[in-house]
């Protein structure tokens, strides 16, 4: 029981953050939580990759005299370097945005966004059929 | 020559991506335009040559860099993988000459070579999801080419402020989808060791029953099916579509999806396929019907409620992918043959309806509405005929592309189904014509409402718009190579199913 809690404990970080970064993408209503859940959603997966290339007692992958010399596998360290970069780029598109709609509708709250949105809607329905 | 024909592969891919860089650095907007224009026509050129080497039926396997797979990246170009890339190749260079009076029009003028920077990177990431035979590489192009894609929608922020947020809501589920899928990736390769897809394919079937190889197949399909727009997560779809600038709408809706859902043919029948008896996804393919089943009419009933034609055309494209899934679910070579052909038709479809209603949009300059652009097609005829001609094509009337995919979807259902799933396709097609005929209506026997004196045809865009309608007309009558290749592509992939 202790084992299968503690054995595999990396994975079980990777679940705890996935579920909190996924929550609030879709709990949260300010836009600039839900990007920082978003991080925190991509963070997980990293983490996940990065424990797959662990082995117990593995070094580095650098060649050494000792040709037994067991290593970690370096394939998913850089995978995940990619993907941060991915991660950063998603980030940084989804802040720039968050500051637009800031300068457009004033609030970053998306209830205040939709009624805004629908206020607009109506006045321009009336006018329509003035 | 040599050279070029050795390395095609590879220059589909570089061409818009370097092209975009050029372009970025540009002042002069023509100039701009002309360079966009003449690297999707050179993606192009090299299209039609990777399609004379495919078409004896063989793969061309290229090595990046010469680092053999399974350890380096992998591009495949085969019989199956050239139809989305005709796809988008030959779309991409019909907007991008469309593109020009609309850019300059809606976008700041500052912006308009990043504008066309952004286009060609779309271009690029779209083509390079389609020849990437390595699992995680196409995660990276998932990527450029969704990311490109909410800086275009959001870009139409001058005209609608509404287009940030649907670009922001496309860029979160997008992300989250891309995430799912990446996961998915992650775990195969922890028990495979592998990410080269034919390498997959063959590792898969030999672990036996596993729970992991069950979880990543599900989270895979899941976030493909988030950028595929498949119903129920198509929800980013109608305010992205519409709210994009004008012709962004015409790119996006024409080719994007439907490369998501090449790959998620990929996914089931290429990776996954070897091992579909040891899994039984004989059973699972039954969600993905029932989903398609619902998308035809949600989408359809979405779009005849709907007064915003742009909106209208993208709740209708729900319906349509939930066509394209229909033949895809139905695991038959006849069905997935069917689900190619109106992948290529609805492309042309889709295509031809955005520009002609953006077209008669050109002098509202705001939202395109039943009722602002009513009348409108008795002053512009010619659009207004493209526009018929696509329209009665989405309906599928005899004599028009869409004829030929419902003719072929609907004898691949009742093939497999029996007569109530050709039944349900009928009802839904019936429905598209409410809608139909609502803009037709509005557009020809409507008075006109808008108060703007002086409405000409824009010239400029006869080109693009004549060729798309000339086609959905050509392959109407002659449907031959479409339904051609479309067959030998469905048998290729049903080849790999054990």
């Amino acid at each position: 029981m202790i084992d299968q809690i503690f054995g595999v404990w990396n994975y079980w970080i990777v679940f705890i953050l996935m579920m909190i970064g996924l929550y609030i993408v879709i709990s949260k209503k300010s836009l600039l939580k839900k990007i920082v859940g978003l991080a925190i959603f991509q963070t997980s997966v990293f983490l996940l990759y990065i424990t797959f290339g662990k082995i117990a007692g593995g070094t580095a992958p650098i060649l050494t005299k000792n040709i037994d010399e067991i290593y970690s596998n370096p394939l998913p360290h850089v995978l995940i370097l990619t993907a941060i970069v991915v991660g950063v780029a998603t980030t940084a598109l989804g802040l720039a945005l968050t500051v637009r709609i800031n300068k457009a509708y004033g609030t970053i709250n998306e209830d205040e966004i939709s009624a805004s949105d629908l206020v607009e809607y109506h006045k321009k329905y009336l006018e329509d059929n003035k | 020559m040599s050279f070029i024909i050795k390395n095609l592969p590879i220059l589909i891919v570089i061409t818009p991506l370097m092209f975009s860089l050029i372009v970025a650095v540009l002042t002069n907007n023509r100039i701009a335009w002309s360079l966009s224009t003449f690297a999707s026509f050179l993606t192009m050129i090299f299209t039609i040559l990777l399609s004379f080497e495919v078409s004896d039926r063989s793969n061309i396997s290229y090595y990046l860099g010469n680092w053999p797979p399974p350890l380096g990246i992998e591009y495949v170009i085969d019989t199956i993988s050239i139809i989305p890339i005709m796809i988008v190749s030959v779309i991409g260079l019909i907007a991008t000459l469309f593109a020009h009076n609309f850019i300059t029009l809606e976008i700041d003028k500052k912006l308009v070579s990043k504008t066309y920077s952004l286009w060609l990177l779309t271009i690029a990431g779209l083509i390079g999801l389609i020849t990437t035979a390595d699992a995680f590489n196409l995660f990276v192009f998932l990527e450029i080419s969704s990311l490109s894609a909410v800086a275009l929608v959001a870009l139409g922020s001058k005209v609608d402020r509404k287009a940030l947020v649907a670009g922001y809501n496309y860029l979160i589920l997008g992300a989250v989808g891309a995430t799912f899928y990446v996961i998915g990736v992650g775990l195969l390769y922890g028990v495979t060791g592998t990410l080269n897809m034919g390498d997959l394919a063959q590792k898969i079937p030999t672990l036996g029953l596993n729970k992991s190889v069950i979880v990543a197949f599900t989270f895979m399909m899941l976030g493909i099916m988030v950028k595929a727009a498949v119903f129920p997560l198509h929800i980013w779809l109608p305010n992205a579509y519409a709210y994009a600038p004008s012709p962004v709408s015409v790119l996006l809706a024409a080719t994007a999806t439907k490369v998501s859902i090449y790959i998620l043919v990929r996914i089931s029948y290429t990776i996954f396929g070897s091992s579909y008896e040891i899994y039984s996804f004989e059973s699972l393919r039954y969600i993905l019907l029932y989903l398609a089943i619902l998308a035809m009419f949600a989408g359809t009933i979405m779009a005849i409620f709907e007064k915003d034609v742009k909106k209208l055309l993208a709740h209708s494209s729900v319906a349509q992918i939930g066509y394209i899934v229909l033949g895809i679910s139905l695991a038959t070579s006849p069905g997935i043959a069917s689900s190619f052909i109106h992948l290529i038709n609805h492309a042309l479809i889709k295509a031809g309806l955005f520009m002609s209603i953006v077209a008669m949009g050109y002098y509202t300059l705001k939202r395109i509405d039943v009722k602002t652009i009513a009348g409108l097609g008795r002053q512009l005829p010619i659009t207004f005929f493209s526009f018929v001609i696509c329209a009665l094509s989405l309906a599928g009337l005899p004599l028009t592309v869409g004829f030929i995919s419902k003719l072929y979807l609907i004898k691949a259902a009742y093939m497999s189904e029996g007569i109530w799933l050709p039944f349900l396709i009928l009802v839904s097609s019936a429905l598209s014509l409410i809608y139909i005929w609502k803009l037709i209506e509005g557009l020809w026997y409507n008075e006109k409402s808008l108060k703007i004196e002086k409405i000409k045809e824009l010239p400029e865009i006869y080109l693009p718009l004549l060729v798309i309608t000339f086609l959905n007309i050509y392959f109407g009558i002659d449907a031959g190579l479409i339904i051609d290749n479309s067959f030998i592509a469905s048998d290729a992939l049903m080849s790999g199913i054990k």
